[in-house]
C-alpha cells in the first residue's frame, strides 16, 4: 500500500529571478496512514508552504505530490477542491469560524459543498460537535464561545466529513497552556481514532504529542524523527 | 445545492438590512419609474381608444379648405358648405346621419349666472352622429329645425354653471339677445383626447344660429356618421365624390375641402403616446442601468469584505464555480428583491397617476415579466464580474486577510 502523502523532490519557488525565493528546496518525504506528525521550523524554513502543498492550497513548483500514491501535483483548481472537500480537513490558528453563523452552521459547512440533505447534515455536524466535546452548544455564535471552544468547533468541522488527514496550523498558537494541551489530547484521541494528524507548531511542548517530528531548515528537510523523549511531557 | 445558495444569499442579504436597502434602491427606483410610466401610458392609450370607441361608427368630419399637419391652408378662400351639402350627403346610401356645425362662440346668461360658450348650430342628428345620448328632456324636432326656432339643449358644463342642482327643461336662457328655450340636456362626457370639456357646449338648430347669432348662411363643417359595415376609405370616396360635383371641382383640381377621420387623430394621439410612452420609459430604463452598477459596487465591496470568508470556503473544499455561483445568487436575489419592491411601487405610482389624471389603470403582465426578468438579467450582468473576482481568490492569500 502507498503512503498516505509522499514528496517526492517537492520544490517551490515564489518570484522570478532575482527576486526568488525558495520556500521548497526538494523534498522528500512520507507520512503513512494513522501517522500524527509535527512540523516544526523557524519562519520562512518552509513548513507552512509544505503544509499548504500538502492541503491542496498550493502546488509545487517542481517534484511530485503522491496522495495515496495519485500523483495530484498538477491537478486543476476544482479536482483539488474535490480532493479538500473529501480528503482533508483544515484546523487554522484563528480558528476562521464564519462569524455570523452557529457553531452548528459551521460545522455543517463542509457537508454543504458535498451536497448531502439538510437533514443528514443536521445529524453529522451534531455528532461530530459530540465528539470535540461541544453537545449543547450547536446554537451559539462564535462570537459567545471562548477561544478553545472555537478551536473545538474548528475541529469538529475539520471532522464532520469524514477526512483521512487532519492538517492543523499552529492549532494552538492563539490558546493558553490550560486549553492547549485540551486541544491536542483531543487531536490525540482523534488520532487513535484512525485519523492522520499533520500539525505545525512552535512550541516543543505541543510537538510533544505527536509521534514523529519533520523540521525544516531553509526550505529543506533537515530532521525526521521520533519525537525525542526530552521534549515529551516533562519540558 | 442550488436551493442552498439561494437560502444562503437570503440569510446573508437579510442580515444586512441597510446595506440591502441601499443596494437595491437604485433597482427599486429604476423599475418603478419603467412601470409607472408604462402603466400610465397604456391607460392613456385606453383612454384614447375609449373616447374613440364612445363615437360608435366611424365619424368622419368634412370642413372647407384643405388640412393637414399644422395650420390649415386655404380655409379662409374656400368656399363655405350650406345646409343643402349636409342633406346631399344624409341622401348618399352609405351614410348613417350628416350633421351640419355651425359653430359661434357666445356668453349665455340665465338670472345672474352666465358661461362662456360654444354654440353649436346643428340637426338633431347631432347627438346621433356623435351617438350622444340626452340626460333629461329631448332634442329638437324637424319642424323646429325648419323654422330654426329658439331652442336649445344643454352641455352638462353650461347646465351646470347656469341651473347649478335645477332642473333647466323648460326654463328660457338668453344666448348673445335672443331667449332661448332649454329642450334638454345631454349626458356628460367628460374630457375629451386633448382634455377638453366636451360638455363645455350649447346645440341649437342651424338655422337659429346662422340667422339670430352669425347672420350669415354659413355651416363650418359637417359631421357624418357612415354606416355600421361601411370602411373609412369606401365612406370619405363617397362624400368626397359628392361634394367634388356639388362645389364644381374639374376633374384636374384639387379638393378645396378636407375629409377627416375620428380613426386618424386617434392613430395621431396614439402615436404621440407611443413615443412620449418610449421616451419617458428609456429615460427610467438608465436609472435602471445605474441601479446596476449599484448592486456590481456593493457586490464588489463585499467580495473584498467577506475575502477571509471565501478562503474559509474554499478550503473547506468549495469549487471555484460553486464560491461564483453564490455571490451570482446574491446578486440575483438582491436585484430581484428590488424588482419586486419596485414593481409594487411603480403599479401604486401609476395607480396613483391614473385617478389624479382620471385615466383607466392598465396594469400589464408583459411589463411587469419583463421588468422582473430584466431585474435577473441586471443582477447576472452585474453581478458576474464582483463574483468571478471571489472565485478566482486564492485561497492562501485569502485565508491570510483580515
Amino acid at each position: 500500500m502507498p503512503p498516505l502523502i509522499q514528496f517526492a523532490g517537492v520544490s517551490r519557488t515564489y518570484g522570478r529571478g532575482e527576486a526568488e525565493v525558495r520556500a521548497l528546496d526538494g523534498v522528500d518525504l512520507s507520512i503513512e496512514r494513522g501517522e500524527f506528525v509535527a512540523i516544526m521550523g523557524p519562519s520562512g524554513s518552509g513548513k507552512s508552504t509544505a503544509m499548504n502543498i500538502i492541503g491542496c492550497l498550493d502546488r509545487p513548483s517542481a517534484g511530485k505530490y503522491l496522495f495515496q500514491g495519485v500523483e495530484v501535483q498538477d491537478l486543476d483548481q476544482d479536482r483539488r477542491a474535490l480532493l479538500r472537500r473529501h480528503c482533508l480537513g483544515f484546523v487554522f490558528q484563528g480558528f476562521n469560524l464564519l462569524a455570523r453563523q452557529s457553531a452548528l452552521e459551521n460545522v455543517e459547512l463542509p457537508l454543504i459543498y458535498r451536497g448531502l440533505p439538510k437533514a443528514e447534515r443536521v445529524a453529522r455536524a451534531r455528532l461530530a460537535l459530540h465528539k470535540v466535546g461541544l453537545e449543547g452548544r450547536e446554537g451559539h455564535d462564535p462570537s459567545q464561545l471562548s477561544g478553545g471552544q472555537q478551536q473545538r468547533v474548528a475541529i469538529a468541522r475539520a471532522l464532520a466529513s469524514d477526512p483521512m488527514v487532519i492538517l492543523a496550523d499552529e492549532p494552538t498558537g492563539n490558546l493558553d497552556s490550560q486549553r492547549s494541551h485540551e486541544i491536542m489530547q483531543l487531536l490525540q484521541a482523534l488520532n487513535r481514532d484512525g485519523i492522520t494528524i499533520v500539525m505545525v507548531t512552535h512550541e516543543n511542548d505541543i510537538a510533544a504529542y505527536a509521534q514523529r517530528l519533520l523540521v525544516f531548515t531553509d526550505g529543506k528537510l533537515t530532521r525526521d524523527e521520533a519525537t525525542p523523549a526530552l521534549i515529551s511531557r516533562s519540558a | 445545492m442550488l436551493w442552498e445558495t439561494v437560502s444562503l444569499a437570503f440569510t446573508t442579504i437579510i442580515r444586512n438590512k441597510l446595506r440591502t436597502f441601499l443596494t437595491v434602491l437604485g433597482v427599486v427606483i429604476g423599475v418603478a419609474a419603467v412601470i409607472a410610466m408604462v402603466t400610465i401610458g397604456q391607460g392613456s392609450s385606453a383612454q384614447v381608444s375609449a373616447s374613440v370607441a364612445a363615437l360608435g361608427t366611424n365619424v368622419l368630419t368634412v370642413r372647407p379648405g384643405t388640412r393637414g399637419f399644422g395650420p390649415p391652408t386655404g380655409g379662409a378662400t374656400a368656399p363655405r358648405f350650406s345646409l343643402k351639402d349636409a342633406e346631399a350627403l344624409a341622401d348618399l346610401s352609405l351614410v348613417g346621419y350628416a350633421a351640419p356645425v355651425v359653430s359661434s362662440g357666445q356668453t349665455v346668461v340665465f338670472g345672474n349666472a352666465n358661461a362662456a360658450t360654444q354654440v353649436y348650430g346643428t340637426s338633431g342628428d347631432y347627438t346621433r352622429v356623435q351617438n350622444w345620448a340626452l340626460r333629461t328632456g329631448r332634442s329638437f324636432e324637424p319642424h323646429e329645425e325648419s323654422a330654426g326656432s329658439a331652442v336649445c339643449v344643454l352641455g352638462q358644463t353650461v347646465a351646470t354653471k347656469l341651473f347649478g342642482n335645477s332642473d333647466p327643461v323648460g326654463q328660457s336662457i338668453r344666448v348673445k339677445n335672443v331667449a332661448c328655450q332649454v329642450l334638454g340636456v345631454l349626458s356628460a362626457r367628460g374630457s375629451g383626447s386633448f382634455g377638453q370639456d366636451q360638455d363645455d357646449l350649447v346645440l341649437m338648430p342651424a338655422k337659429a344660429v346662422q340667422r339670430r347669432l352669425e347672420g350669415n348662411a354659413n355651416v363650418d363643417s359637417i359631421a357624418v356618421a357612415l354606416r355600421k359595415s361601411v370602411s373609412a376609405e369606401d365612406g370619405i370616396a363617397a362624400v368626397q365624390a359628392v361634394l367634388r360635383e356639388r362645389r364644381r371641382i374639374g376633374l384636374t383640381q384639387p379638393d378645396n375641402f378636407s375629409v377627416s377621420d375620428s380613426k386618424e387623430l386617434s392613430n395621431m394621439l396614439g402615436g404621440i403616446n407611443t413615443v412620449l410612452t418610449g421616451l419617458l420609459s428609456s429615460v427610467a430604463a438608465v436609472s435602471l442601468l445605474v441601479g446596476g452598477i449599484g448592486i456590481m459596487n456593493i457586490m464588489l465591496v463585499s467580495v473584498t469584505e467577506r475575502t477571509r470568508e471565501i478562503g474559509i470556503r474554499l478550503a473547506v473544499g468549495a469549487s471555484a464555480r460553486q464560491v461564483l455561483l453564490q455571490f451570482l445568487v446574491e446578486a440575483v436575489v438582491l436585484s430581484l428583491l428590488g424588482g419586486a419592491i419596485g414593481i409594487g411601487l411603480g403599479l401604486a405610482i401609476a395607480y396613483g397617476g391614473s385617478v389624479f389624471m382620471a385615466i383607466p389603470f392598465v396594469p400589464s403582465g408583459a411589463v411587469v415579466a419583463l421588468a422582473f426578468g430584466f431585474s435577473a438579467l441586471i443582477g447576472v450582468v452585474f453581478g458576474y464580474f464582483p463574483a468571478r473576482r471571489a472565485a478566482r481568490l486564492d485561497p492562501i492569500e485569502a485565508l491570510r486577510y483580515q
